[in-house]
């Protein structure tokens, strides 16, 4: 049954917002994905729905091969309500991509949440393995015995000057995605963000917001990823992002020493207010909670909040997604009722009395 | 060979088949960049500029080498991928390729445009177990499948019958795989 299963994800907070790690109050989490195709099927966009289904069924028997299957999830996403989709996108178990398309598609998750496969989304396999903090070497040699072990069951596309053949060229070679989520609010209030930004670019990093390609940046996270797959070997592309997060992080932690130094008292404001919109709000959107979460987040870092814990920020995050609410809760919300629902949430999490004035009015 | 709107050394050659008359321009990266976002594509901040470059000649114009004629180019991107059936003007169009032997029939199209989106166009990483010669051999079987459901349709049993063995054959190869 794996709707059970499926909401017992509801419980853990989330492999990358687990928040544990060296410099965790910057870096949030590692990922590195995978773009493999069979080599004897068109590429999806190209496959038949009878295609489809073959492929499903072929990449199925390798995939619940990679670990007990007692502790995979296999979903197949076409079933699945549209709220429970879009609560694995919040996850980022799958993609916002293999959430919205059309046809025979599936997701391998691990109970832990430390890698998803998705199964016919724009390559017939893509391989996601997460961890918190900093931790990339340990991902690869995750992320390659998944790969070998499928691997030793199916036939890739390979060709010997391309390497690994992918749907669009940009993903050819390595088919490898290598990415690091950091939390960088004061490079934004310092306005220094683009700046960072464009110099990642020169060296060919990309940098994508909170939920991948083509996303806002919500909250301040930001994901730093090589922009190249093809003429470098996985260790160097790993080595790449490797040795540029260590160069960010001291920039975020210079530009919240300049806002302490230049004007405590503002930040400090800022952080405060935050927070108590946060604890007294009676309908909130998700877009400004992110915003106010970020603040607060640095605000505790900074050591200018001292009743909360990362690990609770970070939990709100996650559960303050309109998805998320919704398992919660358990009933499907429309927008209005969720920013009644968030906001009720996030009273009862921050502020120990909120609960108390909830059940006087009731 | 100059950028036509400047000094610089033209280093992006963009054929423009939209109109239907093809027409050539050589430019250097800067206007390369001015004329493709005046195209009204690509809006969104690039996150490199010769992988964005890259991308938007792929959806919109063919990426031609110098000495290529338009004309060339416009035969080109006509010609058919004999295993799945697409044109590299569908490629253009949609983004995506259609199967793995597009990187063999389109090379000489796709090699340019890798080159500009990855700076090199060899593959220095990891391989799978089977050799490229093999994997090509088995993404023949995807033009097997097209021209059994062909066979059939023409009542051509006989010879749907033998691509159904030659299919059956290639297929196997993974079940005598030995366990890892």
């Amino acid at each position: 049954m794996p709707h059970v299963e499926l909401n017992d994800l509801t419980q853990s907070p989330g492999q990358w917002l687990r928040g544990s790690g060296p410099q965790a109050d910057i870096v949030i989490s590692s990922r590195i994905r995978l773009a493999r195709n069979l080599a004897d099927f068109p590429f999806v966009g190209r496959a038949s729905e009878n295609d489809r289904k073959r492929i499903e069924e072929t990449l199925k028997g390798a995939v619940l091969g990679v670990q007990d299957a007692n502790r995979l999830l296999y979903i197949e996403v076409e079933d699945l309500a549209g709220v429970d989709r879009q609560f694995l996108v919040e996850r980022h178990l799958i993609s916002r991509e293999h959430a919205e398309s059309q046809g025979v598609r599936a997701v391998a998750i691990d109970g832990g949440e430390n890698f998803s496969i998705m199964i016919n989304e724009e390559d017939h396999l893509r391989i996601q393995v997460l961890r918190s903090g900093l931790s990339l070497d340990e991902t690869w040699d995750e992320i390659n015995r998944i790969d070998d072990h499928i691997d030793s069951k199916v036939t890739y596309a390979f060709h010997e000057k391309y390497g690994y053949l992918t749907a669009c060229p940009t993903n050819v070679g390595t088919g490898m995605r290598v990415s690091v989520m950091l939390h960088l609010p004061a490079l934004v209030l310092t306005r220094q963000i683009e700046k960072v930004f464009r110099s990642l670019q020169k060296i060919s990093l990309a940098v994508r917001g909170l939920f991948g390609e083509g996303s806002q940046a919500m909250g301040d996270f930001y994901q730093i990823s090589n922009q190249i797959t093809l003429g470098r070997s996985e260790q160097q592309l790993i080595k790449q992002v490797q040795d540029i997060v260590p160069v960010i992080i001291d920039y975020e932690r210079q530009a919240r020493d300049f806002l302490i130094k230049e004007s405590p008292e503002n930040l400090h404001d800022r952080v405060s207010r935050a927070y108590g919109i946060l604890r007294t709000a009676q309908t909130i959107s998700s877009e400004e909670t992110m915003l106010l979460l970020s603040s607060v987040r640095m605000g505790v870092n900074l050591g200018l909040i001292h009743d909360l814990e990362i690990p609770l920020l970070n939990d709100l995050f996650l559960k303050t997604q309109p998805a998320h609410l919704q398992k919660l809760t358990g009933v499907e919300l429309d927008s209005s009722d969720r920013n009644i629902e968030r906001a009720r949430y996030l009273r009862s999490h921050l502020h120990g009395r909120a609960k108390d004035d909830d059940s006087q009015k009731n | 060979m100059k950028c036509q709107k400047c000094d610089k050394p033209a280093t992006f050659h963009i054929t423009e088949l939209t109109d239907g008359n093809p027409q050539e321009l050589h430019l250097c990266e800067d206007h390369a960049r001015q004329y493709l976002s005046q195209s009204g594509i690509g809006q969104a901040e690039p996150e490199n500029v010769a992988a964005a470059l890259a991308q938007q000649m792929a959806q919109h114009m063919a990426a031609g080498q110098v000495g290529q004629t338009a004309e060339e180019l416009a035969r080109l991107d006509q010609q058919l991928c004999p295993v799945c059936g697409i044109s590299f003007y569908d490629f253009r169009s949609q983004g995506r390729l259609g199967c793995p032997n597009d990187y063999i029939c389109f090379e000489q199209q796709l090699n340019p445009l890798i080159l500009n989106i990855h700076g090199e166009t060899e593959h220095t990483g990891k391989a799978p177990k089977v050799s490229a010669q093999a994997s090509q051999e088995r993404t023949q079987v995807i033009r097997f499948r097209r021209e059994m459901q062909e066979a059939i349709a023409e009542e051509d049993y006989e010879r749907a019958s033998k691509l159904r063995d030659t299919i059956r054959r290639v297929e196997q190869e993974d079940e005598n795989k030995p366990a890892q």
